[in-house]
C-alpha cells in the first residue's frame, strides 16, 4: 500500500512536470506556426532589417523596433547596472546588519511592484519632467531607461549580492592580510572573483529589459520611427505586439507573431548567455 | 633570555582577548625574538589563532573582538591610536591555513600586493615576480606559465605561491596559522625548509598542531591550553629545545608526549 502511494505520488509529480513543460512547447509551436509564414513570405532579411512598418500596405519591417528596444535596454543598463553593482557592494560590504535587513525586502518589494505602476509614475512624473527641462515630447528614450533602470534594479542587486556574499572568507581575510584597505580589498579582489555573478546579474536584468512591455508603452511615445536622440520617441518589439494584436488580422497579426519570434530568440540568447557565465567551473577548485 | 630580548620583535603584556562576553585569552605576556621561528602549540579551541591574529590586528575583522594589554612590533604599539592597521598589516604578513589564492593569474596572485600600495612599472612588478617566487622555490616550476589562473595549481604549489604573495609586500613578520595541515608530507616538507630560510631574515611564528612539525622547525615553543573557566592561557613558553626536553609544567609534559589531546 504505502508503495502504491509512492509510486502514485511519484507519476503525479510526473505529469504536472509534463505539463508545464508542454504547455511551454504549445506556446513555442503555436508562435511559430502563426509566425514563420509571413517571415517566409517577406523574407528574414527584409523582415528584420526593412524600415517602413505599415501593416495597412502590407509593408512589414521591424527595424526601428529593433533599434528602439536596443537603445531602450541599453539605456536601461547604462543606468541601472552602476547604480545596482553599488547597491549590492554596499550592502555586502558596507552597510550595517539592522540597515541590509531592511533594505533587503524593500529591494524585493521593487520587483513585486506591477510594471503599469511603473508606468503611470513613469508617465506622470518622469515624462513632464523630460519635457520640461530637456525638451522634446517627453515621451522619449529617456524615459523609458530611467523606468526600465528602476525595473531592473532588484534583479542585479540582489543576484550580484548574494554573489558576492556566496564567496569564501578567506578572499578577503586575505587581501587585507596583505595590508590592503577595505575598498582596495573590494575592487582588486572582491569583484573580481565575484564576477561571472555580477555579469549573470546584469545579463538577466537586460533580459528583463527586452521583455519588458507595459511600462515602456506608457512612456516610450511608440512611434514607428528611428530615433535620433534619447529625446525621441521610440517603438519596442514588445510593444508593438502589445499596441496592435487587439485589433490585426491576417498578414498583420502573422507579422506580430514574427516580431516575438524575434524576441523569444533574443531572450533565449540572452538567457543562455547567464547560465553560460555563471556555469560551474569550480574544477580546479580545491 | 637577556640576548633575545634584546633583539625581540614582537612582545605581548598582559594581553587578553575577548569574543563579546567570550574571555579567550587571558593574561599573556611574551617575548618573540627577530630572526628565529616561534611556534604556538596546544590542544584545538585554546586560542592559537586568536592569538596569532592578534599581532596583524586581524581581530579588527570581528566586530565583537577586544582587545586589552599591548602589543609592541619593536617601538610601536600595535593596537596604539595612532596605529594604522592597513600600515600594521605591510609589516606584519600572515600566511593562512587553506591555502587561498585569488581567483586571477599566478602572477597577478604575487604582485598585487606591490601593486595596490604604488608599484606601476611592468618591469619592477616582474621582478619582484620573479624574486619571490625564486624565494619559495617555484620560479622554475610555474615561470612558463606566469598568465594561468592559480586555482589550477596543487594544494602544496598554492600555499607556496601564497607565502611568495606575502614576500611581496615585504614584511618583516611572517604568521602562519596551521599554513602545513592542508598539505601532503611532500608540500610540508617544502614549506617547513621555506620556514627555516625565512628564519634568516624574518620574524616568523607559526600555529601548528603537529609537535614533530614544532620540534623539527621552531626555535621557541609556546604551549597554551585552556584553564578552568575555558579562558586560554600561555602555559609555558621558552625555547623549542627546553619545552621538549624538559617541560616544566606537568601540563606541557602531558600534551607532548601525547597523554593529553
Ligand atoms: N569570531 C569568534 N567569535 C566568538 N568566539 C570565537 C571566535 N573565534 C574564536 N572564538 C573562540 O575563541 C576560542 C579560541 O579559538 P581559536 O583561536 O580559533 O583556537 P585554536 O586556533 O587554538 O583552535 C574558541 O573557544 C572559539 O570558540
Ligand atoms: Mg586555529
Amino acid at each position: 500500500m504505502k508503495d502504491f502511494k509512492e509510486k502514485l505520488s511519484g507519476r503525479i509529480f510526473f505529469v504536472l512536470a509534463l505539463s508545464s513543460i508542454s504547455v511551454l512547447a504549445l506556446i513555442t509551436v503555436f508562435i511559430l506556426i502563426k509566425g514563420t509564414p509571413l517571415i517566409a513570405e517577406v523574407g528574414l532579411k527584409d523582415f528584420i532589417f526593412g524600415m517602413t512598418w505599415a501593416p495597412g500596405r502590407g509593408e512589414f519591417g521591424i527595424f526601428p523596433m529593433i533599434a528602439g528596444s536596443v537603445s531602450v535596454t541599453f539605456g536601461a543598463a547604462v543606468i541601472g547596472v552602476p547604480i545596482g553593482i553599488c547597491c549590492s557592494i554596499f550592502l555586502a560590504e558596507f552597510a550595517p546588519a539592522w540597515l541590509s535587513k531592511i533594505f533587503r525586502p524593500v529591494i524585493q518589494l521593487l520587483a513585486g511592484i506591477p510594471s503599469v505602476v511603473y508606468g503611470f509614475w513613469g508617465m506622470i512624473f518622469v515624462v513632464p519632467l523630460i519635457r520640461d527641462y530637456l525638451g522634446g515630447p517627453g515621451l522619449s528614450i529617456l524615459a523609458g531607461s530611467i523606468i526600465l533602470a528602476i525595473m531592473i534594479l532588484p534583479t542585479v542587486i540582489s543576484i550580484s549580492e548574494v554573489s558576492i556574499l556566496a564567496l569564501p572568507r578567506q578572499y578577503k581575510e586575505g587581501a587585507l592580510a596583505l595590508g590592503m584597505t577595505h575598498w582596495q580589498a573590494i575592487y582588486s579582489v572582491v569583484l573580481p572573483s565575484a564576477k561571472s555573478g555580477i555579469v549573470a546579474s546584469v545579463v538577466l536584468g537586460i533580459g528583463r529589459a527586452v521583455g519588458e512591455t507595459m511600462a515602456v508603452i506608457m512612456v516610450l511615445g511608440n512611434a514607428v520611427a528611428l530615433p535620433e536622440s534619447i529625446l525621441d520617441p521610440v517603438r519596442t518589439l514588445t510593444t508593438n505586439i502589445g499596441i496592435e494584436m487587439g485589433y490585426a488580422e491576417g498578414a498583420h497579426e502573422q507579422a506580430l507573431f514574427a516580431t516575438g519570434i524575434v524576441l523569444f530568440v533574443v531572450i533565449m540568447i540572452i538567457n543562455g548567455l547567464a547560465q553560460y557565465i555563471t556555469r560551474d567551473k569550480n574544477k580546479g577548485r580545491r | 633570555m637577556s640576548e633575545i630580548s634584546e633583539k625581540s620583535r614582537l612582545r605581548t603584556e598582559n594581553l587578553n582577548l575577548y569574543y563579546g562576553s567570550r574571555h579567550a585569552l587571558k593574561d599573556i605576556t611574551m617575548e618573540i625574538p627577530s630572526r628565529a621561528i616561534t611556534a604556538i602549540i596546544g590542544p584545538s579551541g585554546c586560542g592559537k589563532s586568536s592569538l596569532l591574529r592578534v599581532f596583524n590586528r586581524m581581530n579588527d575583522l570581528i566586530p565583537e573582538a577586544r582587545v586589552e594589554g599591548n602589543v609592541y612590533l619593536d617601538k610601536i604599539s600595535v593596537y596604539g591610536e595612532e596605529t594604522d592597521a592597513v600600515a600594521l598589516r605591510k609589516k606584519v604578513g600572515m600566511v593562512f591555513q587553506k591555502p587561498n589564492p585569488f581567483p586571477m593569474s599566478i602572477f597577478d596572485n604575487v604582485v598585487i600586493g606591490p601593486r595596490r600600495h604604488g608599484v606601476k612599472h611592468r618591469d619592477e612588478l616582474e621582478s619582484i615576480a620573479e624574486n619571490c617566487l625564486r624565494r619559495v622555490a617555484l620560479w622554475e616550476d610555474v615561470k612558463d606559465n606566469l598568465r594561468q589562473s592559480a586555482l589550477n595549481l596543487p594544494l602544496g604549489t598554492q600555499q607556496q605561491l601564497c607565502i611568495a604573495r606575502t614576500l611581496a609586500i615585504e614584511p618583516e613578520v611572517i604568521l602562519m596559522d596551521e599554513s602545513c595541515s592542508a598539505l601532503d608530507p611532500e608540500s610540508t616538507m617544502r614549506v617547513e625548509e621555506l620556514m627555516t630560510e625565512l628564519a634568516q631574515s624574518y620574524t616568523i611564528m607559526i600555529v601548528t598542531h603537529s609537535m614533530e612539525q614544532a620540534a623539527r622547525v621552531s626555535d621557541m615553543s609556546a604551549f597554551m591550553m585552556i584553564d578552568d573557566e575555558k579562558i586560554g592561557r600561555l602555559v609555558e613558553y621558552g625555547t623549542t629545545e627546553q619545552i621538549f626536553s624538559t617541560p616544566k609544567d606537568k601540563r606541557t609534559e602531558d600534551y607532548i608526549t601525547g597523554r593529553y589531546g
